[in-house]
């Protein structure tokens, strides 16, 4: 997988940011006499993906990971910040063909297969739509061909293009979904809990799908996920998210060989593992604070074994060398 | 051997539709000692959740009980008429469900359905019942119980509502507690804390637990014994330890190696099970694991195996089977016995 990854950059993030407003209606405001209310789902994120590479992004839920995603592929507006995909603003100006030209690029799998796929439409036309709507394969019999090869990629059976969705299995829809992805020569994927929804014996196939496709195809993923042991096995580089911050960055054998923020540390602690060598487990305090009002300075210092009082006041800023980065003090 | 809080004996759970009587759980025998935390593991529609429901006698209808026996601590349950099983289910067994949201009412204080779920089952003072609540909440790890009495659900995060869920689930002091996915709707990090309260609070009291999930990860950690369930049938059970590293069904081996593991080799690809669980209504006569099945032979396809002793476990596989003169083709043996599968001792000999 290593000999694949060109150094060259695919997907840019800077200092992306995205506020939801909570605020009740105004006339209640003026009633209660409360103020407006926000809640910042993404809080100044930057990372990059290379050609070729899989990035994972994980978290807990409100860490901010699924909004991430929707900004990247084009379906939430960020409050500040850039995405920059292949040269192009994902958000900046553009010509409407300089964005067909964009969209193309960029494709998504969700996590829940019983969803994303229309009931009434059959696998064809569904995996169809893409190649019809960037007017890729303009001849009728050529669109069917392509369904088939595609069909074929995922490993169904072209003939299942005149089926419909609620024929196939939970692991087949998700390959369903994925042909579908792919059917617009993508370069790039956002595949956000892809297996989350679906059985561990299936999971390992779709996983492994996953992975032979980037290989053949050169795909680039952003892989977002929260089960740590999927994205051990998936990313080339893993971003950890608390509370809509990147608190640690590093190559994926790195980061779970010698993880270095604290909650990094937690969070691997806590995973119920089949390996059972009874690991020393660190105990863990708390729950996640409630994201609209995060603790000030360091978001994690409630829950932090290491806290210190410069914590409680002052936010970390990025700290590491090369392409390695934690933002906690105690690397200050 | 003292007697098992739980012995299910032949049981059979069918769900009668439009199209057919559909067999959700086919023959299935296992016992949960007194203090003991059996685990139940298969993917989704292996019938995990039915037989959790059947066991404390809430199978939704038109699903019913059609078949073998279950009794807690000798006594049978199955048949009682459901007046008598409704004082049986809070007092004797404990439930506790996925979604701690839906099993709290969120018009009730959180003390008032304590209390009354206490006074339901045992006989004392309006005053005592409070008390022991407010202990309870304490037992079960919430800081400053005495006034998370008088709060209501949605004032707990999901980590302390499933809390609030355990300490209900206790109050009455049953002997058997029923886990039903008691983690899956949890974080990670929450996850690991109420797996430990649940450990400790059962062992403390001497509880047996029926642990459902489908995340191996949690059963390795918490049970003693686990079940592995294939299409509404029993696939393995034997001690974790044994299950989790020494496997002996084809579905178990199959199973542990397609779990991401926080260990071993990230790039190797992670091994497959082709195919997925049959549709109950469409299961393939034999062994029900036999069209997946590297090791599948033709008795495999003509016949239902029983459950064999397998080392510590016992395995529903004809790999396993004591009787010689049907014995398996000596290639399905040797690739059997490279996979790790302890064959019964007068067919190792014969395949040598």
């Amino acid at each position: 997988m290593t000999a694949i990854v060109a150094p060259r950059t695919l997907v840019e993030v800077r200092g992306l940011r995205r506020t939801f407003d909570l605020s009740k209606p105004w006339l209640n405001r003026m009633i209660e006499r409360s103020g407006r209310v926000s809640l910042t789902a993404v809080d100044t994120v930057d990372f990059s993906i290379r050609e070729g590479e899989t990035y994972a992004l994980v978290g807990e839920s409100g860490s901010g990971k699924s909004t991430i995603a929707k900004i990247v592929v084009g379906l939430l507006a960020p409050t500040a910040g850039s995405v920059t995909i292949d040269g192009t603003e994902v958000w900046g100006r553009k010509t409407a063909e300089e964005e067909r030209r964009m969209r193309r690029k960029i494709q998504m799998i969700f996590q829940d297969p019983y969803a994303s796929l229309n009931p009434r439409w059959r696998v064809g036309t569904i995996i169809a739509e893409p190649i019809a709507a960037f007017g890729l394969i303009t001849d009728a019999k050529d669109r069917v061909a392509r369904v088939g090869e595609l069909l074929s990629l995922v490993g169904l059976d072209p003939r299942d293009a005149v089926k419909f969705p609620h024929e196939f299995s939970g692991g087949q829809r998700q390959r369903i979904a994925i042909a579908r992805a792919l059917a617009s020569d993508p370069k790039f994927i956002v595949c956000d809990e892809p297996t989350s929804a679906l059985d561990v014996s299936v999971q390992a196939q779709v996983l492994n799908l996953l992975r032979d496709l980037q290989q053949r195809l050169g795909l680039t993923y952003l892989f977002i996920s929260h089960n740590l042991a999927v994205v051990r096995h998936m990313a080339s580089r893993v971003g950890v998210l608390y509370l809509g911050r990147l608190v640690e960055e590093a190559p994926a054998r790195e980061l779970f060989a010698e993880p270095k923020h604290p909650y990094t540390r937690m969070l691997l602690d806590a995973v119920p593992d089949i390996d059972m060598e009874g690991k020393e487990r660190l105990a863990i305090a708390g729950e996640i604070p409630n994201p609209v009002n995060p603790p000030p300075g360091c978001h994690f210092h409630p829950r932090c074994p290491m806290a210190m009082d410069r914590c409680r006041i002052e936010t970390p800023r990025h700290n590491g060398a090369g392409n390695a980065s934690v933002l906690c003090h105690l690397y200050d | 051997m003292t007697e098992a809080t739980l012995s299910v004996r032949n049981l059979r759970v069918e769900i009668p539709t439009r199209r057919g009587v559909l067999t959700a759980i086919d023959d299935l025998s296992f016992d949960i000692a007194p203090g003991e935390v059996l685990g139940m593991v298969g993917e989704s529609g292996a019938g995990k959740s039915i037989t959790g429901s059947a066991v404390i006698g809430l199978l939704e209808p038109p699903g019913r009980v059609a078949g073998g026996e279950i009794r807690l601590a000798g006594e049978r349950i199955d048949n009682l008429p459901p007046e008598r099983m409704r004082h049986i289910r809070g007092k004797r067994i404990g439930m506790i469900f996925q979604d701690p949201l839906t099993s709290l009412n969120p018009l009730y204080r959180i003390g008032d359905q304590l209390v009354e779920t206490i006074l339901t089952h045992q006989r004392m003072t309006s005053g005592e019942a409070r008390d022991k609540a407010r202990r309870l909440l304490e037992e079960v790890g919430i800081p400053a119980a005495e006034t998370r009495l008088s709060s209501y659900p949605h004032q707990f995060s999901g980590g302390m509502r499933q809390r609030v869920v355990i300490a209900l689930a206790l109050a009455a002091d049953p002997e058997l507690v029923i886990a039903d996915e008691p983690t899956t709707a949890l974080d990670v990090s929450v996850q690991a804390q109420i797996i430990a309260l649940l450990k400790r609070l059962c062992a403390e009291r001497g509880a047996s637990v029926m642990l459902i999930t489908h995340d191996m990860g949690v059963i390795a950690e918490t049970a003693d014994r686990v079940c592995v369930l294939y299409a509404g049938r029993l696939a393995e059970l034997g001690p974790v330890r044994e299950v989790v590293k020494h496997p002996q069904h084809p579905y178990t081996i199959g199973l542990m190696a397609a779990i991401p593991s926080l260990s071993g080799d990230p790039d190797a690809a992670l091994a497959q099970i082709p195919g997925s669980m049959p549709r109950l209504g469409a299961i393939p006569p034999g062994c029900a694991f036999n069209p997946r099945c590297t090791f599948a032979f033709d008795r495999c396809t003509a016949e239902r195996p029983d459950a064999y002793p397998a080392g510590a476990s016992r395995a529903a596989c004809f790999l396993h089977a004591p009787d010689r003169p049907y014995a398996a083709p000596p290639d399905v043996l040797a690739a059997a016995r490279t996979a790790g599968i302890r064959l019964p001792a007068p067919m190792d000999e014969a395949g040598r």
